[in-house]
């Protein structure tokens, strides 16, 4: 009836995951008495939960990625915790079980479900504002994409209190991941949280392709394009070529496991390194997916807070272009270890070279975009700078390993984990935050606190040195990743600075936190509050409304004349169109997203602990879900002309009042 | 207090002094060049990497808002003689080391058998990674260990790595390059010892629960004393040959060191083929074999018949 599911499953007898659940089981309880306390259920579901608004979406989708970010540090900072004491016989307080488990979520939590995440709330807040469209291509997929990735996030952490998580590494190599060594439900909480938080991820990727090639305003070719919504293009680009990849790979590992098939088994002609090959062909373009978007965030802060545009628009987007289709031709170069031939490995190697020249022209572009400029050191600035020479140097040691000769050394090695670190956290974790606190007053008309913001930079800065500068070193001493203890004395002292570096990252989190507590709770303070708009004195269509904006985004399409119109107009003193106002075609909110993620959510629970009568339950929902909402032909509505000119005539008040105030 | 700050730059320097930082203080040919090559990729892009930071630095602050001295170009987005220089220069510098890799990759593939200038007869060494132990053979020798390797200094070293568990990676850090290990595969790697020594042997690729204890030494030392070693060896009484393998390739954690006086001729062999319907291409002559005795824990019939 239950299949594997039983009270076993439970880990009372693990004392920290005990502790977790009350903790969560406390915040979660109060969270919903005081929605229920302040009667906001019903505000919650109409305007939230089944918001199809893609400035609603985008908020939810970084308020997930803020809790999954703490889970992944939580996580991080037990790891090096069990390292700085797990020494010459002391076995630490976390044996092989639990912190195999530990260091599989850290990753797959911190790229699927903080990192994807936030760059699809990105993505989200900013593309459509950015070309002048009123929402995305798809609406409802929009909302869809969201409780798929959602229910993923639900999955991997309920793994924490039902049953284990996998303890194979966060891509899950066979053959340790295969029925016949890893027979607990760990893997399938990884492969069904995975499978349908990709499926969101795909969709995102089609929506917004769709979005941005049919929906810019006017007069926006391709070359007056904002340089975010390039890379958010050559990203949605990357996930539609590659994440079909990673569901098919995932899908392969699946039959092996539940239909007993041979793929990538030891006997009966499984293939080890087949798998290997085709999940970094996602998994290379992935880590692009990631940082293309962290480029433009980078691009727009450097310009907009230089007071200048950015240098070499062209060069930008033909380098962005660039490593969009490289990074298609390097995966190999994520085991040169395997024994392949030299010509292979060179091959490999001289691409992954190639990848640094349109990176490196990047960072000079953004370098020659302040030169000559007014730079105004606010916390996104501050972001910036500390990515430019971060990732720089991240990017140097990037390179050194796609040297094979150097990497049949540095491969899995604590050098390969401080690495990836530095350009993640240095590139796209950065660049999240810059954004964030770029776009923060967009989306909600006030801005962030800068004072905390500067301090959760500094933080996570030095942190971050105190925190991977040691691994390299362990790196070159010979330690290999994923060690739960370790008797080298030569090892100890590092890990103990690194375990120090973890704690001030821990302060920046603290920081960023206190940060919003501050902004919200001085929101109305006069120096706080964003009347215009536009608090920056932007260059991109998104400053041109009022902050935040409404519904349907532009009261009226702008007329595009070239890159950076909204700026050129603002300097010559233009005012507004006069164009006459028209009705407003909208969608509807709808709760078929929220049915078919409740659905996903119970089959892929049910198929975790093969309990198949409510799996079949879940698929037949999710069936049916689908074939109502399409039978569904009252999805739209008119936003009627009355209602649009008092929007607006309140948005002149306020850009009046600031004028006032000025 | 402040005294103890003035020190603070050395920190780093006193934590590596009495430090084996194993990468850059190789102990033979191959270790040489990946230290080698790997300083070289460094030096080269710290040309770039450190003007890069500086000018980064540099200007945010000359350019800052506040600084009203400076020039201000609110329009100024283009430079084409800039533009050839900031292609130019990366692209430059990925020549040169595309061309240091296309010469170290294949130098020193690690397929490529090494060669000492007084043509000293190869040690060939079979290894198994086990979980959560590697055993290794030699073939010529008839002896095996567990857990230990013991080489002799100044002889190529011919590795043939299979697994009869999941995959990991075969990794000797101060000899270098590190090959993977997997089940039904033979992969090679040829090292070579400069010098005596005893050295970290270890499996960095995760392979499960014993992982972290799945360490051997490897001891180098001179010919002389690597043959007492080898009678040494001989003159114990275990034998490891199909019925006892079973026992001693079972999962252990922290596994003991192990000597085998008889090792049966083609257990290497029969590991590998017991993952392949009992084949076992011979690397050297491409001469497929059926291996009658392929350890008896081989997999039942894979439905799988050439």
């Amino acid at each position: 009836m239950l299949g594997k599911l039983s009270f076993s499953a439970i880990p009372l007898d693990v004392p920290i995951l005990v502790g977790t659940f009350l903790g969560v089981a406390v915040i979660g309880l109060a969270v919903l008495g005081a929605v229920t306390y302040y009667g906001k259920w019903g505000y919650l579901w109409r305007d939230w939960l089944t918001t199809v608004d893609h400035k609603r979406l985008a908020v939810m989708y970084i308020i997930l990625a803020i809790v999954m970010l703490f889970r992944g540090f939580a996580d991080a900072i037990m790891m090096r915790t069990q390292l700085a004491l797990a020494y010459k016989g002391n076995p630490g307080y976390l044996p092989p079980h639990h912190y195999d488990q530990v260091f599989s979520a850290h990753g797959t939590i911190m790229i699927f479900f903080m990192a994807m995440a936030f760059m699809t709330g990105l993505m989200n807040l900013v593309v459509p504002l950015q070309i002048g469209a009123r929402d995305v291509a798809f609406p409802f997929l929009n909302s869809l994409s969201f409780y798929m990735t959602l229910v993923g996030a639900l999955l991997i952490n309920i793994s924490l209190f039902i049953g284990e998580f996998a303890q194979c590494g966060w891509l899950v190599y066979p053959p340790l991941s295969e029925m016949q060594f890893s027979p607990g439900v760990g893997v399938d909480y990884y492969i069904w949280a995975v499978q349908i938080s990709g499926v969101g991820t795909l969709l995102t990727g089609v929506n917004f392709f769709t979005t941005i090639v049919k929906m810019r305003a006017p007069g926006m070719g391709w070359m007056q394009m904002p340089v975010f919504t390039w890379t958010a293009f050559c990203t949605t680009v990357l996930i539609m070529v590659s994440f079909p990849v990673l569901t098919v790979t995932l899908a392969l590992l699946s039959l092996d496991r539940y239909l007993g098939m041979h793929f990538f088994t030891n006997d009966a002609g499984g293939n080890v390194m087949l798998y290997l090959s085709m999940i970094w062909t996602w998994g290379h373009p992935e880590v692009y997916i990631l940082v293309i978007p962290a480029f433009g965030v980078f691009s727009e802060v450097t310009a907009t807070f230089s007071q200048k545009p950015l240098f070499g628009y062209k060069t930008m987007v033909y380098a962005t272009c660039s490593i969009m289709v490289l990074s298609f031709v390097v995966w190999v170069h994520h085991f040169f270890t395997m024994g392949a031939g030299a010509n292979v490995n060179t091959f490999f190697g001289i691409m992954t070279m190639i990848i640094a020249v349109p990176t490196g022209v990047k960072i000079f572009n953004w370098l020659f975009t302040m030169y000559k400029g007014r730079v105004e050191f606010t916390a996104p600035m501050h972001w910036t700078l500390g990515f430019m020479i971060t990732f720089s140097i991240g990017g140097m040691t990037g390179v050194m390993m796609a040297m094979p000769a150097a990497d049949w050394i540095l491969h899995n090695s604590l050098f390969l984990i401080a690495h990836f670190h530095n350009v993640i956290i240095g590139g796209v974790y950065f660049g999240y935050i810059a954004g964030m606190g770029f776009w923060f007053p967009k989306a909600f008309g006030f801005k962030l606190n800068e004072a905390w913001g500067k301090r959760a930079f500094w933080c996570w800065f030095v942190g971050f040195y105190l925190a991977f500068i040691p691994l390299y070193v362990l790196g070159l001493e010979g330690m290999t990743r994923r060690m739960n203890h370790y008797d080298n004395p030569d090892w100890y002292p590092w890990m103990l600075v690194a375990e120090v570096g973890a704690i001030v990252i821990a302060l920046g989190i603290v920081c960023q936190l206190t940060q919003l507590y501050v902004s919200i709770r001085d929101r109305n303070l006069p120096e706080n509050l964003d009347l215009t708009g536009d608090p920056w004195n932007g260059r991109t269509l998104e400053w041109s409304i009022s902050s935040p904006p409404p519904a349907y985004n532009f009261a009226v399409i702008p007329d595009i004349h070239g890159l950076d119109t909204f700026h050129t107009e603002k300097q010559l003193g233009l005012k507004a169109h006069g164009k006459p106002l028209a009705p407003i075609h909208m969608p509807k909110n709808t709760s078929a997203g929220v049915f078919i993620g409740l659905f996903s959510f119970i089959l892929g629970f049910a198929s975790i602990w093969y309990i198949w009568w409510l799996a079949a339950i879940g698929l037949i929902g999710i069936v049916a879900t689908m074939i109502l909402r399409s039978a569904n032909r009252d999805v739209d509505y008119y936003v009627p002309v009355s209602e649009i000119e008092h929007n607006e005539e309140v948005y002149s008040r306020r850009i009046a009042a600031a004028q006032a105030a000025e | 207090m402040k005294k103890l700050w003035r020190y603070l730059p050395a920190l780093p320097a006193l934590m590596l002094s009495g430090c084996t930082v194993d990468l850059l203080q190789p102990r033979g040919p191959v270790a040489e060049m990946n230290r080698d090559v790997m300083v070289a990729e460094f030096v080269i892009m710290m040309l770039v990497v450190v003007p890069t930071c500086a000018a980064t630095l540099y200007f945010a602050w000359k350019y800052r808002a506040s600084n009203k001295e400076a020039e201000y170009l609110p329009t100024w987005d283009h430079s084409t003689a800039i533009e050839y220089v900031i292609w130019g220069v990366p692209a430059i510098l990925i020549a040169l080391l595309g061309a240091i890799s296309w010469w170290s990759t294949h130098a020193y593939d690690p397929y490529r058998p090494l060669q000492t200038a007084d043509n000293v007869k190869p040690l060939n060494v079979q290894v198994v990674s086990l979980d959560w132990k590697w055993m290794f053979i030699y073939p010529d020798l008839g002896i095996a260990t567990i857990n230990q390797l013991d080489v002799p200094t100044n002889t190529p070293l011919n590795f043939q790595i299979t697994s009869d568990t999941v995959m990991t990676s075969f990794f000797i850090p101060r000899l270098g390059s590190m090959i993977y290990s997997m089940p039904g595969e033979q992969t090679q790697l040829h090292l070579l010892a400069s010098e005596s020594g005893d050295y970290l042997g270890e499996a960095s690729q995760f392979s499960g629960r014993g992982f972290s204890d799945m360490k051997f030494r490897t001891l180098a030392m001179d010919p002389a004393q690597f043959n007492d070693w080898v009678e040494k060896v001989k003159s114990g009484s275990e034998n490891l040959d199909d019925t006892t393998y079973p026992k001693y390739a079972a999962p252990q954690e922290a596994a003991p060191v192990q000597y085998f006086a008889h090792v049966q001729p083609d257990l290497f062999d029969g590991i590998v083929a017991k993952y392949n319907n009992g084949m076992m291409v011979d690397k050297k002559t491409g001469k497929v074999m059926h291996m009658q005795s392929a350890s008896n824990a081989a997999p039942s019939d894979t439905g799988m018949k050439e």
